[in-house]
């Protein structure tokens, strides 16, 4: 069977399991997630086979519009995604197993989390406009659904609000962008868009829309504002699904219509691209930095990361733009690579979030404490997460930061000066972040994790379920592999690459050692295997020999912290706390971040009070104007509501001058 | 022949920077202390003092878990690692290749987020108080490392170090103010990740601006040697970089034969105790600042870094 038939009937199987939950209700949900995973590796293992032959194959379906049907096709592009969709929904899946065995109400979630998966395949299987825009919606609405899944809670609700709104907002500008790459014949086929390009200026509109559409649905700055919100608010393997690999279907869109249906931009709008993600990447990740709350810190992480993968996507627009298909390359390859690293890490880490709040009951950091007593193999997975996230060696988060450093790197070929001044300042922004996402998760895992229970349901947690922790074990070996061997992972999606810009980084697979190349060996090498092999054999050797020759023995003892007897577990240092110097530095300009300390008088004995407030500056500067605007329109309209008939009969008659006016005025 | 040459370098420089680098902390302490007049204790001391804490028991608080007992080898290891991979007498280390500039730079960030997570730990305030200010400064010091780097690869057109260190030595790389941005950059994100005066004191203890001694507060024995052993390490990589990449003159080239080695080791230990003084100097002279003054003296180093890169950028243009 050709791959694009397999995965359009793994699809359809995935959208028919929603109709099976229904008629087989709650009892069934182990099997129905569990052949929810097999149908997701089996996506995978289509995906990667697709990917190895390096072939497209398509498909015709006699559905969707009555005379045209629904095109279908899988070329190296969707082939990378449909890797990625498989191998994050299968975790997520798997988890489910066991996330939703104590569920009350199975039926909130169970018809719409398969079906989701099947909704984001063929958004990347579609060809045609129409039915990319279909499954798109469907995505929307079936995702919509499952944030909604709490829906008694009232903050939940407003997170379903909000996000509906921005998917429709996006979905506006996706409609429109395709509606102008159609152009006036209405060639609505992926085919006919590619064979007819548009004009250069129409090509920037284009862009700009799929900004706006993509860019809403991907959490890019300013249309994030949904993500922190909707993302924590559905069940984990949800989050997981919607923080891992929804965002990356929205990169997937930008990437079709930018590389593939477009012809290449001008520079300005490769520059554009890399300022927004270099944007997005310090905003999303500082929001983590300050937030309380574990599931938020993770989505507003998720923010960082596309704004990584569209940093390194504008610099592949700007590298196409000026003509250097081999430099375009490496950071397309660099973005493709991100997008999968950042599939595993957050899955892994959505998931553990999950195990967590399972455990304690609670989503706020500063109720948790200590958690690695209680829960070792969910600490463990969990360490990994964190570190592979926080961009450090030898783990795969580092392997494409440093990719896209090199691609950074190699802006001096640039023509424009613009550029070349820009792409730096644009590092250091990405340097920034990376630095910041460090901090970020020692915060996180710190208080989370280690030190001392903080209440007293952390200090009962139970351990994760077994489903929960294999799939995180899963995707703990994705880090750890494509950390130490990413030249395999390079090789693997060069396809793609050179579908996109014509060319491919240098095959890895046959440097020695497996060392990454990605221009040549003079210019900066990197090698993840050799690396991790001496960090563990000197630290290995390091032991061994102490333990052997010098010392081994071990007293426990009451911590010693300066002479200070064990004081409550409250006089740790917190979320709040840890936060407080990066909040004072970079949240004072950033996020409007304000300590205001609030001492009683003297002879008072009511507690001093410290209140901080720190908030997201796109509300400020962008929605709360919008909203005031929206409202004052309709107030406006009011007035129209309740008429006399007279008036309502010179409003019409007006509006027909008017509109015979504007005729003959066109004509 | 040439290949093992190239491994005997790499294992020697392996076996010197270890064996290096507390000497060089011992040496900067003796000139601290005849600056101010006194005596000073030997510059083995800090050997001394590793080699005892290695032989005691070592000390674990009740609530710590298996990351507070893991992380000083890891801690230790990351810091070698990087240490063995900047090139300090010769440019021909074996193993080289395997990491640029950046890798090394974030295996040094490594060592930091273990530190860190260790500090947090134990679950005492003074654990959490470090750990939250060494995360801030390198939130600053970071981005100022990358654009340095971004100079020095313009600037030799490889982030590889032995090839940065080959060109600056040659002959077309004249005095260039972009460059000399980018040294006193170094200089000041070197000072900051050390710890050193005016960012932190080494030598402090109980105070409230104290960032890596709260961090480290609660170990003992045996992982407190790994610690301060891998702190020396930091100090030395960090000496060398900057002699490597600035003041690489004499060191020896692939193909040299043994007496170019010996005379390149050497310079080299020249050069450390040239920047040892300088350091021990700079930290005689200059008081310690206020912790939320450090972004600002990071702040620095990060637009230098980034006028070098312009800088640079403007001169090829012209």
């Amino acid at each position: 069977m050709p791959p694009v038939d397999a995965a359009a009937l793994i699809a359809g199987a995935l959208l028919a399991l929603g109709p099976a939950a229904l008629a087989f209700g709650g009892r069934a949900r182990g099997a129905i997630h569990a052949a929810a995973t097999l149908l997701c590796l089996l996506a995978a293992e289509t995906g990667g086979a697709a990917l190895l032959t390096g072939t497209t194959t398509t498909l015709t379906l006699p559905i969707g519009l009555p005379w045209l049907g629904a095109r279908l096709a899988l070329d190296p592009l969707a082939a990378v995604f449909v890797l990625l969709l498989g191998l994050g929904g299968a975790a997520a899946s798997l988890s489910s197993i066991g996330y939703y065995r104590h569920d009350p109400a199975p039926l909130r979630s169970l018809p719409f989390q398969p079906p989701f998966l099947g909704a984001m395949l063929a958004v990347l299987l579609a060809a045609d406009a129409f039915s990319f825009l279909m499954a798109w919606e469907v995505m929307s609405l079936l995702s919509w659904a499952l944030v909604m899944v709490d829906h008694r809670d009232a903050a939940t609700r407003q997170a379903g609000f909000v996000y509906l709104a921005m998917a429709a907002f996006g979905t506006l500008a996706l409609l429109l962008a395709f509606g102008l790459m159609a152009g006036p014949a209405g060639g609505y086929g992926f085919d006919a868009i590619r064979a007819l390009p548009p004009a250069p200026l129409t090509v920037a509109a284009i862009l700009g829309l799929m900004l706006l559409g993509a860019g809403s649905k991907a959490g890019l700055v300013p249309l994030h504002v949904w993500l922190p919100l909707a993302h924590p608010a559905a069940p984990s393997p949800v989050s997981a699904l919607m923080s891992g690999v929804m965002t990356k279907v929205a990169v997937y869109a930008f990437l079709r219509v930018a590389f593939d249906l477009l012809p290449p931009a001008p520079w300005w709008a490769g520059s554009a691209v890399i300022v927004l993600g270099a944007g997005s990447a310090v905003l999303g990740i500082l929001l983590a930095v300050v937030e309380a709350d574990m599931k938020r810190a993770l989505a507003c992480s998720t923010i960082e990361n596309i704004g990584v993968i569209f940093a390194a996507t504008g610099l592949a627009l700007a590298f196409r733009s000026g003509g250097m298909p081999a430099l375009a390359a490496l950071a397309l390859s660099a973005a493709l690579f991100h997008a999968l690293n950042h599939m595993a890490m957050k899955s892994l880490l959505f998931l553990g979030a999950g195990a967590v709040l399972h455990a304690t009951g609670t989503r706020m950091l500063d109720r948790m404490g200590g958690l690695i007593h209680r829960m070792p193999a969910t600490a463990a997975l969990m360490l990994l997460g964190v570190t592979a996230i926080a961009a450090l060696p030898p783990l795969n988060g580092f392997a494409s930061e440093w990719l896209v450093f090199q691609a950074v790197l190699a802006s001096p070929a640039l023509p424009q000066p613009a550029l070349q001044m820009l792409v730096p300042a644009a590092g250091g922004l990405l340097a920034l972040a990376a630095a910041l996402a460090a901090a970020a998760f020692v915060r996180l895992y710190g208080v989370a994790f280690l030190g001392r229970p903080r209440t007293p349901e952390a200090a009962a947690a139970p351990e994760a379920d077994r489903a929960t922790l294999a799939a995180m074990g899963a995707l703990a070996l994705l880090c750890i592999g494509a950390g130490l061997l990413p030249g395999l992972v390079l090789d693997l999606i060069a396809p793609a690459a050179r579908q996109l810009t014509g060319a491919t980084l240098p095959a890895q697979a046959h440097q020695p050692w497996l060392t990454l190349v990605p221009v040549s060996a003079a210019r900066g090498t990197y090698n993840g295997l050799l690396v991790g092999l001496f960090v563990a054999l000197s630290a290995g050797l390091a032991a061994g020999v102490i333990h052997r020759t010098a010392s081994r023995r071990l007293r426990r003892a009451p911590a010693w912290d300066c002479g200070f007897p064990q004081s409550l577990p409250d006089s740790q240092y917190g979320a709040g706390s840890f936060a407080q110097p990066i909040r004072r530095v970079l949240g004072r300009p950033l996020l409007n971040a304000r300590e205001t300390v609030h001492m009683p008088p003297p002879g008072d004995p009511s507690p001093a009070r410290l209140t901080v407030t720190a908030a997201d500056p796109a509300w400020a500067a962008l929605y709360a104007p919008l909203g005031r605007g929206i409202n004052a329109t309709a107030a406006y309209a009011n007035r129209f509501q309740a008429l006399s008939i007279r008036r309502y009969l010179s409003l019409v008659f007006a509006s027909l001058v008017l509109l015979l006016l504007g005729l003959a005025l066109w004509g | 022949m040439g290949l093992i040459l190239s491994l005997l370098v790499q294992g020697v420089q392996m076996a010197l920077v270890v064996a290096l680098a507390p000497v060089l902390t011992g040496f900067v302490r003796k000139v601290k202390a005849r600056l101010t007049r006194r005596q000073g204790a030997p510059v083995l001391q800090p050997w001394r003092d590793i080699l005892k804490l290695l032989r005691k028991e070592a000390i674990v608080a009740d609530s710590a878990s298996w990351v507070f007992r893991a992380a000083p080898y890891v801690i230790f290891a990351a810091t070698w690692v990087a240490a063995a991979l900047v090139p300090t007498f010769a440019t021909n280390l074996q193993f080289s290749w395997s990491a640029d500039l950046i890798a090394i730079v974030a295996l040094l960030g490594l060592a930091r987020f273990a530190l860190a997570l260790a500090g947090m730990d134990v679950g005492t305030a003074f654990g959490g108080l470090g750990a939250s200010r060494e995360m801030l400064f390198a939130t600053v010091a970071e981005p100022a490392m990358l654009l340095i780097t971004f100079t020095l690869a313009l600037a030799a057109g490889s982030s590889q170090l032995s090839t940065i260190a080959a060109a600056m030595a040659g002959p077309e790389m004249g005095l260039r103010v972009s460059l000399g941005m980018a040294l006193v950059a170094l200089t000041l994100v070197a000072l900051a990740e050390n710890g050193r005066i005016p960012v932190d004191n080494p030598a402090t203890h109980l105070e409230l601006t104290m960032v890596h001694e709260a961090m480290v507060l609660e170990y003992s024995g045996r992982h407190l040697a790994m610690i301060e052993l891998a702190a020396s390490l930091k100090l030395l990589l960090s000496l060398s970089l900057i002699g490597c990449v600035f003041f690489p003159w004499g060191m020896a080239a692939p193909g040299d034969g043994v007496t170019a080695h010996l005379t390149a080791a050497g310079l080299w230990g020249a050069k450390l105790a040239l920047g040892g003084t300088a350091l021990a100097i700079s930290e005689t002279a200059v008081a310690k600042m206020r912790v939320f003054r450090v972004p600002d003296f990071l702040g620095v180093a990060l637009m230098l870094g980034l006028l070098g890169t312009l800088l640079l950028f403007v001169s090829r243009g012209l």
